[in-house]
């Protein structure tokens, strides 16, 4: 059976599973739509909470980030799962008992204030289309690579089915289907991930396998190191990251995470206030079986790409040796090489390959000499090749000389992480809408059947919106990344926190720390990002991507004081506060 | 009332203390371990590198995952113990 066959059947196997879900989870009531009834399990809601979490850029790219900059990796892979303590001690319990539908419900009522509350609408808004771009854009690059069609077709494939569950079966019919593509994901990185170690160190668990000694009777990572240095690379174990840097960007991803609102949202779903914090553990545990691997296949994936490349002597090897998959995906434009010294050897080391960093091909589509895709753009630098980070896991199955059923099974999964996350996030954002802004701003004597239609029309709506971003990219969908993860930890967070913690944070200092947050956060991000400022200029060495953790401290301190200046919140918000502390009372989600 | 309103006080207490204590190990596998004392870490050597790599890459990770279910298993106690839960 050919790969094409194979990967439809597997692709349209797993489409048809989540239409058959969603149709047997569609949602009668708004309390359905929005947080699946109130009655998911909190394993089932931990697997929907990490198929939810991991998106096409943790399933595709994260591998080959770590891989590529070895150590400061270290920050996405802390970042990334740490944020799920804070939620679990910090957030989730007390959302739970206040039993509300959405963040900006909580923010809004604790803080007394339509201003609050529209803040916080933005920002969820914001921060879910920015992040919900990439992942319609993630289903189409799956679908071009692997059945060869455009990317736009694919996105229109993707927006289709997302279409189908989410707005027929709103959360119920997100979480049952993320229970599913959790499954798919997880074996789909996980059956090259174990081929690939047991080829290269013999252990059957990756996670100890990067710990394992070669037949170089040579550890992984030292075989690591000296390849790195040697190709005048920084030491992968130590990188390239300043120490407060580091620091800086695993705090802004731990709370920026733990302020996603497409995150919190998921244990307003469980029955019970102790189903919220051990479903926190659940979905850690998921995702860590991820995110364990990742550093492992990182590894693996390096150590077998400079070998290739290379060669054992690490001199170099004949353009005409390379194996099937470094000209397959050169074919895609994942691989280029410019014979720069014209000894027909591919060469690989430290330093752009090409001018801009990516290579340029030729537009006639020439062949050189030894019937490499010509490019326009070599650099000076000594390294000919360019490798696209996504090769670690993309190619790994090839690489590892898999059968044809895993490669299929890697574009399943990919695609699976992609439309999990969308859905997810095209749920908060129509419930933002219908929910925050038609019932509780705009006309709140709509009736529930009312309400259930404007929601489905707002998932309508953003799926459209998602989908031309998905097909028209503006140019910045990488970049800002940052700018929602350090949006989600300088407004959100410290808002959802002092909610909580503090009986005397009113309006005011919420509003006023926001604002704070929020301004400086986004306005050095744009500066950074967007108008040219360049690194010596960064504010005591902090990245656009740790500002966040600023933005946050800022918000705190900003919040406090103001508070501490006006008035003291009513009475009954005292009350409020000290009823979601404790558990009791919390059986059933309030029905408004 | 004024017994219940003791009660949750000292629920709440209790509450933050663990909290507290969950957040300086959270704080002290990663940041610490992780980053802030690797260069002090170097000299233990697991799987070809230093206990800080290891501790950044993945050994934070099974600590968040240990610490959230201490947490919930020592709250569902509490919850018990002071008959505060649902």
């Amino acid at each position: 059976m050919s790969l094409d066959l194979l990967t439809y059947i597997f692709i349209g196997g797993s489409f048809a599973l989540y239409i058959g879900i969603a149709i047997w989870a569609r949602a009668g009531s708004t309390k359905e739509f929005y947080v699946a009834g109130g009655g998911v399990p909190p394993v089932a809601n931990g697997m929907a909470t990490a198929a939810d979490w991991m998106s096409a850029a943790s399933f595709i790219s994260l591998a080959g980030i770590v891989s590529f900059i070895g150590r400061d990796g270290a920050a996405y892979l802390m970042g990334w799962t740490g944020g799920y303590v804070l939620l679990a001690m910090l957030l989730a319990p007390y959302l739970r008992k206040f039993g509300k539908f959405t963040v900006p419900d909580f923010v809004g009522d604790r803080y007394y204030s339509n201003l609050a509350r529209t803040i916080a609408v933005v920002c969820t808004i914001v921060i879910s289309f920015t992040y919900v771009a990439g992942q319609m854009r993630g289903v189409g690059i799956v679908f071009s690579r692997y059945l060869h069609v455009e990317i736009e077709t694919g996105v229109i494939v993707g927006m289709v089915i997302v279409f189908f569950y989410a707005v027929l079966g709103g959360m119920k019919g997100i979480t049952y289907t993320q229970v599913a593509q959790y499954c798919v994901l997880i074996l789909a990185f996980m059956v090259p991930a174990i081929f690939l170690s047991m080829q290269v160190t013999g252990h059957f668990v990756p996670q100890a396998g990067l710990g394992a000694t070669l037949e170089t009777g040579k550890s992984v990572l030292t075989t690591l190191n000296e390849l790195s240095v040697e190709l005048g690379f920084a030491e992968y174990t130590q990188g390239n990251k300043t120490t407060i840097d580091m620091f800086f960007i695993t705090a802004a991803l731990m709370c920026g995470t733990a302020g996603l609102p497409h995150v919190i949202v998921r244990f307003f779903t469980v029955p019970r206030v102790k189903d919220a914090r051990i479903s926190a553990g659940w979905a850690l545990i998921f995702i860590a079986i991820l995110y364990t691997t990742v550093p492992a296949v990182a590894g693996f994936g390096r150590v077998n790409l400079i070998e290739t490349i290379n060669g054992k002597d690490n001199a170099g090897v004949e353009y005409t040796q390379m194996p099937e998959w470094f000209k397959n995906w050169e074919a895609s434009g994942l691989i280029a090489w410019a014979d720069k010294n014209g000894d027909g050897k591919v060469y690989y080391s430290a330093g752009n390959a090409f001018e801009g960093g990516k290579p340029q091909y030729d537009a006639t589509g020439a062949r050189g000499e030894q019937g490499e895709r010509l490019t326009t753009n070599p650099s000076d630098s000594a390294s000919e090749v360019y490798v696209d980070r996504d090769i670690m896991v993309l190619a790994n199955p090839e690489i590892a000389n898999l059968p044809d059923w895993v490669v299929a099974l890697v574009a399943a999964g990919a695609v699976a992480a992609a439309l999990s996350t969308a859905a997810g996030l095209l749920l908060v954002i129509s419930t933002s809408i219908s929910h925050d802004l038609m019932k509780k701003t705009i006309n709140p004597n709509i009736s529930d059947k009312q309400e259930l239609t404007y929601a489905r029309l707002a998932a309508i709506v953003a799926i459209i919106i998602a989908g031309y971003f998905g097909i028209n990219p503006p140019g910045f969908v990488a970049q800002v990344v940052a700018l929602a993860f350090g949006m989600a930890a300088s407004s959100v967070f410290p808002a959802i926190i002092m909610g909580i913690f503090s009986t005397r944070m009113n309006t005011q200092g919420a509003v006023a720390g926001m604002v704070v947050g929020l301004t400086t956060t986004i306005a050095y991000i744009v500066y950074f990002k967007f108008m040219g400022g360049t690194a010596d200029e960064w504010w005591l060495g902090i990245s656009p991507e740790g500002f966040g953790t600023v933005g946050m401290l800022l918000n705190f301190i900003v919040a406090t004081l103001v508070s501490r200046m006006t008035p003291q919140p009513p009475q009954e918000i005292q009350h409020i506060i000290e009823d979601i502390r404790i558990p009791r009372g919390a059986a059933e989600a309030q029905v408004h | 009332m004024a017994d219940d309103k003791s009660k949750a006080a000292q629920y709440w207490s209790t509450n933050l203390r663990l909290i507290l204590g969950s957040l300086v190990v959270w704080a002290f596998v990663s940041y610490g371990c992780g980053i802030l004392f690797r260069p002090l870490l170097s000299g233990i050597s697991v799987g070809g590198t230093d206990l800080g790599f290891w501790f950044a890459q993945q050994g934070s990770i099974l600590a968040f995952i240990g610490l959230i279910f201490f947490y919930a298993w020592r709250m569902n106690k509490l919850d018990k113990e002071m008959g505060l839960e649902e």
